[in-house]
């Protein structure tokens, strides 16, 4: 559906994107992921051909966007960062207009202003001047316009910014339910929206592609191992966090310890694991042998998060947590 | 022609919409009102004197009175010009709505023309309020009415040569204000250049004369249409949309 080659991006004095290249598929929901800065905004723009590249191609649809951007508008249902909304206009009179715009007309105009009023939940403001209307409304109002005409491609820039959590499931809720009809391309920088509705996500940072894949394979691929939270207590009181350590660092297989947190008798560590070691098992009675409790023992899952940081190289920037890094060796 | 129809129809809403329409009518009529009302009294003192020494009363007058009308329909134009176009691009580089336009399946041209013509739409109204004034002669005496229509041919041609250059401004800002200052500051010099060749007749200052949007506006006053005119105005529109063309074209290579 969207085939990027190349795609650049240079300004006078930086370059925004620098050499991207991804394919997207028909009916997928894409997460465009990276820091504010990386680009994400400037490849949107593109790609709906409000910018032309400096170098590259990218098709929407089969349409080159330098070569037949009026083919590649007709099938593209944009929503910027801020709703590109006209304040002094009623719902219903700006979505009319933007359905005109993108070539409906008559009866066909009324039943998709209706429809997609409907579908994104602005029916009770249909009378209401867009300036004056609530953020989260405002945000309908722009996802509904966007998919007036029944685009192919779908591009939303940020659509959960700046929306209280309550809009933000019901704003991801409802682009969730459009994924059947259109191929979704989104921008975000919040992981866990990844995470809950895309199948496929493309990170980028200083405009340079750092990794494309479905959701579920860069979790796995970046666990390589697994990592397991154990929390322990001291049977008569006192503990000391550092005998602990050193005790499960001692089991076969244990890679890194994290000291996560501390509470007068007891503490939870992050065990991550070498691959393809089991040690669950072990770890547990090296700590009932040793005397202590071990009140819970549950694996942690990988968020996006981390992968995120490993991959854009920013892990300077996430909190220092005291860690004993035990010989790979051993 | 559509997408014209529709940008218009927009720009037209929102400028009746908003307040902005009717304080310019309402401003645009109390400023004709006065020039006619001091207008209407200066001549009946003048034709009362020439009465009382016995000579025949002016049959001329309402003519006189409308040609300094019109003369006076410009000053005020200068004012409004700017009041009408600064907003156009102005506010929608400044709201975001411009990347809707240019990411719906419409040219850049049908935008220009469609959001030109409505300033020239609502410059018209004004015009139509200036009428209202000239009504009240008709009413008492019998001008002729074929230079009245020239004048207002000039009057339009040159409001819409000067509404296509504060078109052009506004798409150079987010910023209305600078806009208008603009627009407002173009347009006086536009008026002003041609004054030059009152006490010089270098080559420069001919081309400065003729360059001017008030010389070219004698022939319409005096109730003759010259073509030469008539072009100049109708060059300064396609040259001010040409402008605002390549303007809107370089939002894209610059933002």
């Amino acid at each position: 559906m969207i085939t990027v080659k190349e795609l650049t991006k240079r300004y006078a004095r930086n370059t925004a994107v620098d050499h991207i290249s991804f394919e997207i598929e028909k009916g997928q929901i894409v997460g465009f992921l990276g820091p504010n800065g990386a680009g994400k905004t400037t490849t949107m723009r593109m790609l709906t051909c409000f910018l032309p590249p400096t170098a590259g191609t990218a098709t929407v649809a089969g349409f080159d966007v330098l070569e037949e951007p009026m083919e590649v508008k007709k099938r593209i249902g944009y929503l910027p960062e801020t709703p590109p909304l006209y304040p002094e206009m009623m719902t219903d009179e700006y979505l009319s207009f933007v359905g005109s715009l993108k070539g409906l007309r008559g009866a066909e105009l009324k039943k998709r202003v209706a429809y997609v009023s409907e579908r994104c939940a602005v029916m009770d403001v249909r009378n209401k001047q867009l300036g004056k209307l609530s953020k989260g409304y405002r945000q309908r109002v722009g996802l509904a316009q966007a998919i007036i005409h029944n685009p192919e491609v779908l591009i939303l820039d940020e659509p959960t910014a700046g929306l209280d959590p309550k809009q933000i499931n019901e704003t991801r809720d409802l682009i969730k339910s459009l994924a059947g009809d259109h191929t979704i391309i989104l921008s975000t920088h919040i992981l866990p929206e990844v995470e809950q509705i895309c199948q496929q996500v493309i990170i980028i940072s200083k405009g340079k592609l750092v990794a494309t894949d479905t959701v579920d394979n860069l979790q796995s691929r970046s666990r390589g191992a697994e990592s397991v939270l154990v929390e322990v207590a001291g049977r008569n009181g006192s503990l000391d966090p550092s005998m602990v350590q050193a005790r499960i660092a001692k089991v076969s297989g244990v890679n890194r310890i994290v000291l996560k947190d501390t509470q007068p008798t007891q503490f939870t560590f992050e065990v991550e694991t070498q691959k393809d070691h089991f040690v669950r098992g072990d770890l547990a009675r090296a700590i009932v042998e040793a005397g202590w409790d071990l009140n819970e023992m549950r694996s942690a899952a990988v968020s996006l998060e981390e992968i995120f940081l490993q991959l854009t190289g920013t892990q300077e920037a996430a909190p220092k947590e005291e860690a004993i890094v035990t010989g790979a060796s051993k | 022609m559509r997408n014209v129809w529709l940008i218009w129809r927009k720009e037209m809403r929102s400028y009746f919409v908003s307040p902005i329409a009717y304080i310019l009518l309402l401003i645009g009529a109390l400023i004709f009102g006065f020039f006619f009302w001091a207008l209407v009294q200066a001549y009946l003192q003048f034709g009362m004197e020439a009465q009382m020494r016995g000579e025949m009363f002016p049959i001329n007058m309402p003519e006189e009175i409308i040609r300094k009308l019109f003369a006076n329909v410009p000053v005020t134009g200068l004012f409004i010009i700017p009041l009408i176009t600064m907003r156009l691009f102005a506010e929608e580089k400044r709201t975001g709505t411009i990347e809707l336009l240019t990411t719906s399946p419409i040219r850049d041209g049908e935008v220009i023309l469609g959001k030109w013509l409505a300033a020239v739409t609502l410059y018209s109204c004004l015009l139509v309020m200036s009428a209202l004034d000239i009504v009240f002669l008709f009413m008492y005496s019998h001008p002729d009415w074929k230079p009245i229509l020239v004048s207002y041919l000039g009057l339009f041609l040159q409001a819409a040569a000067l509404l296509a250059i504060g078109t052009f401004i506004s798409t150079l800002t987010k910023n209305q204000i600078i806009a208008g200052a603009a627009t407002f500051c173009a347009c006086l010099l536009m008026f002003v250049c041609g004054w030059i060749g009152e006490y010089n007749s270098d080559t420069w200052a001919r081309v400065l004369t003729y360059i001017s949007v008030s010389t070219h506006m004698e022939s319409f006053t005096r109730g003759t249409l010259d073509s030469k005119d008539a072009v100049y105005y109708v060059t300064l529109i396609i040259v001010g949309l040409f402008l605002t063309a390549r303007s809107m074209e370089s939002l894209r290579w610059r933002s």
